[in-house]
């Protein structure tokens, strides 16, 4: 990249992109999903402590700050995305993968999704997600997409 | 019309026609050609079953979309009337006439968020409606608009049939030094990707730091990959663009949307895959036009909040391409992808053609305006090593690739490269895996499985594995807690710093997620760009990006271009010393004399042809023939002009016998006559590499022929169709050097120490 390249996108994102890129602007405060500082995922200490990989995984308080990005930019459906994964930042990655499965046709029945939406709440504190996966069986339910009872 | 049987039997072929059997025969004709058929979902841009735009909408909800109510919205229309429209600008979008927002998008005076912000109101058929008004070449223009970052790049894909992780590094190394913003790999055998997705993450990482990778694998898996931190990116996120093609591939867009987040959640970049044909080969189409469904993808890939999509077609690319107007439908779905503010990797994937004609006419509506990802996977291994199914450009076309951005000052995202560091970083990426390989106590990558990666062009040049064991090597991987950090500590151990710092350097990226913002890329040193801080501001010429400064000093620095300023040192030399000018030349008295006269370098600075014949060999031919005719020749130089015509016409003025023959140092000769204009000639012989001594000795026959008022069969020269394709900046530069000796002065009389053997 030539100087005034780079210039020119520091100007920009001065003017109107907020602290984008965190990387650079929010070095100091940003923090991984496990709580470690990112100035502490350094190569010292990666090659002298244990790391585990919640430590280079991303954090809900910093998608949430990507989603705002995203919505100052003009991406609203984008921001919408993130703010739900930062919710999902506290599901764990099996848990994670089982949600997937579920929401899959064919999967579950009207109250089994009824169900993992509460569990959301309660236990994730995801309401976004909830309402999601709510709406997503209110439609199934139209569309016959929910699992189909023996007879 | 009565002669459809006539044409009929010449479409087949039978008529016996040498012409239109070697037509029959070429690459063009091995391809399926079929007519539109609506019913059967076989039509690229305009079904009659498509449905009118429209849009009703009352109390903030969608009551009607598309000529349809809401209480027959099918899973996609309502999720796209619930998640995809902004309903705040939807009913002027609706009620601004489509070719109007058509004519927008060609208008350089009306920048990308004017158009984006009513397309964020637009239905699939008003969509598509406004694209249809469009050839191609406005269809570009608004691509070069509306692409969402400013800066294009390319995609690759990296497999092999082997699945030789020596290999997958050596390959993605080289793919990253070619500048490849992303690379993807996948599987011949499924359990195969956490290895194949650690051996490209390590290969590219070790040779340029920042290229986003991936593993195309089943969802779910592909996930698990991601979560375990082997992956940066995921673009498998396929959607159709009806409900029963979406049931089919197992989801439905919430399960989809799901999944997107799922992925972020873990910093992963995602896109969705969409593209024309799908329905159509899933049996799915329900009688619509491709572009109507692609339409429809885009507003569900939109409404999941995926900041991107690849589309173009992908795998199905040869469908569309079989019907009229499929190249053009592939372009337009890139184009309503970029209006929506997706990242658009626009397909030049799989396998679209056998001709090379076609395939490169396609490209260039990609090519051109840019886009965010020209390839979603430019194959950078040779076709039988492409696990996707073969690419439409694979590693052998590299070159071609890199002289066409050089010949268009256009960025397509690849750059050249030099053998040698290729090698080097193929070398390097392979070592990097051995070294993890012999940490993690993987099967071991031998020191000359290292070597033959390094040199290799296919996993046909590398030793065979053990796979059996490899997969349980990925099996116990997969499951276990080793993560992206034992990798690193591996690397660092084994003395490969940089590559160890840039892997540390992918989990702190992860760690900010500014690549989960549209179109987001590493440039070289980590350097994020995006929609966010890349916003493409195309307003007209002199705006938006312009290939220029370094990055257009490394694309047009191929490693095949030279220095023209030695290209004719073969030809350059020191005065002959049998060729003495001695007095101005005088008009000559004797009918039996003709002139050989030269340019004003010959024998002077340049001594040798084009063809690298000695200037004096040539002379002495040309003598020779006049003498076999009984006939004796004078030399001359002419200094007023290095132009054959003008030599040869000064030559016979000064002849006795009114013919001369015109000789330029690079060999171009002419038969002139005293009298004829100076264009005008007897006989001309502008092929001059392909002059043989035996053909100046022909040339010096025919002239004294004519002097004798014969009329001699014209010289016979093959004509070289490449010559001038190779030689013409040798001869443009000898020109050049004949034009420097150029001297007021009348021709010179010239003595030629030599005797004709006759």
């Amino acid at each position: 990249m030539t100087d005034e390249r780079k210039e020119e996108r520091e100007d920009a994102s001065h003017a109107s992109n907020g602290d984008y890129p965190l990387y650079a602007n929010r070095s100091d405060t940003l923090t991984a999903a496990s709580g470690r500082p990112l100035r502490d995922l350094s190569l010292q200490k990666t090659l002298t402590e244990d790391i585990s990989s919640e430590d280079y995984s991303i954090s809900g308080e910093t998608l949430r700050a990507q989603a705002e990005i995203a919505r100052d930019a003009g991406y609203p459906q984008l921001a919408q995305n993130l703010e739900r994964a930062s919710e999902l930042t506290a599901v764990p990655n099996e848990t994670l993968l089982e949600m997937y499965e579920m929401l899959r046709p064919g999967r579950c029945s009207f109250e089994e999704y009824e169900a993992l939406a509460q569990r959301l709440r309660d236990e994730f504190n995801a309401a976004a997600t909830a309402a999601f996966v709510e709406e997503a069986a209110t439609v199934y339910r139209e569309r016959g997409l929910l699992r189909r009872e023996l007879e | 019309m009565t002669t459809t049987t006539t044409t009929d039997r010449s479409v087949n072929g039978d008529t016996g026609s040498r012409r239109f059997s070697i037509l029959a025969g070429r690459d063009i004709n091995r391809e399926t050609y079929v007519e539109e058929w609506a019913e059967a979902g076989l039509t690229v841009a305009d079904s009659p079953y498509d449905p009118q735009p429209s849009l009703r909408i009352v109390g903030g909800e969608v009551v009607e979309l598309d000529g349809k109510d809401r209480a027959d919205f099918d899973a996609l229309d309502r999720f796209i009337a619930d998640h995809a429209l902004d309903l705040a600008v939807a009913e002027e979008a609706m009620a601004t006439p489509s070719h109007q927002i058509a004519r927008m998008l060609v208008d350089i005076n009306v920048p990308q968020p004017t158009i984006r912000r009513l397309a964020d109101g637009c239905t699939p058929a008003k969509l598509c409606e406004i694209v249809r008004h469009m050839n191609v070449l406005e269809m570009m223009m608004g691509l070069g608009k509306m692409r969402v970052r400013k800066t294009p790049a390319n995609q690759a894909h990296v497999t092999n049939w082997r699945e030789n992780p020596a290999l997958l590094a050596a390959d993605a190394a080289e793919a990253a030094l070619r500048g490849f913003a992303e690379i993807e790999t996948t599987v011949r055998v499924a359990r195969a990707a956490p290895l194949n997705a650690l051996a490209i993450l390590v290969g590219s990482q070790t040779s340029r730091g920042g290229v986003l990778t991936q593993c195309a694998v089943e969802e779910a898996f592909g996930l698990r990959l991601g979560i375990k931190g082997l992956t940066s990116y995921a673009e498998t996120l396929s959607v159709y663009g009806t409900e029963r093609s979406f049931v089919d591939g197992d989801d439905t867009p919430w399960s989809k949307a799901f999944l997107a987040s799922a992925y972020a959640s873990r910093g992963i970049k995602i896109r969705f895959t969409s593209g024309t044909g799908s329905e159509a080969l899933m049996g799915y189409a329900e009688q619509c036009s491709m572009l109507y469904l692609e339409a429809r993808c885009l507003l569900v890939t939109k409404g999941a909040g995926s900041q991107g999509v690849q589309n173009g077609s992908i795998s199905c690319i040869a469908l569309p391409e079989a019907l009229p107007g499929g190249v053009r439908g592939v372009l337009a779905e890139n184009l309503l992808a970029s209006m929506l503010g997706l990242e658009c990797a626009s397909g030049n994937d799989a396998l679209a053609s056998h001709s090379a004609l076609r395939k490169t006419a396609k490209l260039m509506l990609q090519l051109i305006p840019g886009t965010d990802f020209i390839c979603s996977g430019y194959s950078a291994i040779p076709k039988q090593d492409n696990m996707f199914g073969g690419g439409n450009f694979d590693a052998e076309d590299f070159d071609d690739w890199t002289v066409i951005q050089r010949d268009m000052r256009v960025n397509g995202g690849i750059r050249p490269v030099r053998e040698a560091d290729a090698v080097a970083a193929r070398r390097q990426a392979a070592q990097a895996l051995q070294a993890i390989y012999a940490e993690l106590e993987f099967p071991p990558i031998g020191d000359e499985e290292v070597e033959a990666a390094a040199l290799a062009h296919s996993s046909e040049d590398m030793p065979e594995r053990d796979m059996v064991a490899d997969l349980a090597a990925a099996d116990r991987f997969l499951e276990g807690t080793a993560n992206l950090s034992d990798v690193v500590r591996a690397l660092h151990r084994s003395g490969f710093e940089q590559a160890a710092s840039n892997l540390l350097e992918m989990g702190r990226q992860r760690v900010a997620g500014d690549y989960l913002q549209p179109s987001a890329i590493f440039e070289d040193g980590f350097s994020v760009i995006s929609a966010v801080n890349d916003r493409n501001d195309y307003t007209g010429p002199g705006t938006g990006y312009r290939l220029e400064g370094e990055t257009w000093d490394a694309l047009q620095r191929i490693p095949q271009q030279k220095s023209p300023r030695d290209f004719i040192d073969a030809q350059v030399g020191e005065p002959l010393p049998n060729l003495a000018e001695i007095s101005t030349a005088k008009v000559g008295a004797s009918a039996n004399e003709i002139v050989v006269a030269v340019g004003p370098a010959y024998g002077r600075s340049l001594v040798k042809t084009i063809g690298e014949l000695d200037h004096e060999e040539v002379l002495e031919a040309l003598l020779t023939g006049v003498a076999e005719e009984e006939f004796y020749g004078r030399v001359v130089r002419v200094y007023h002009s290095a132009d054959c015509a003008a030599i040869g016409h000064a030559g016979a003025r000064l002849s006795g016998s009114g013919i001369a023959v015109g000789l330029q140092s690079r060999g171009t000769t002419v038969i002139q006559k005293r009298g004829l204009a100076p264009l005008n000639n007897l006989e001309l012989f502008p092929q001059s590499p392909s002059l043989t001594l035996e053909i100046y000795q022909a040339i010096g026959r025919n002239a004294a022929r004519y002097a004798k008022g014969l009329s001699p069969l014209p010289v016979g020269v093959k004509v070289d169709n490449g010559a001038r394709l190779r030689l013409i900046v040798k001869t443009a530069l000898l020109h050049r050097r004949e034009i420097e000796d150029i001297a007021e002065k009348a021709p010179q009389e010239l003595y030629f120490r030599w005797e004709p053997d006759v």
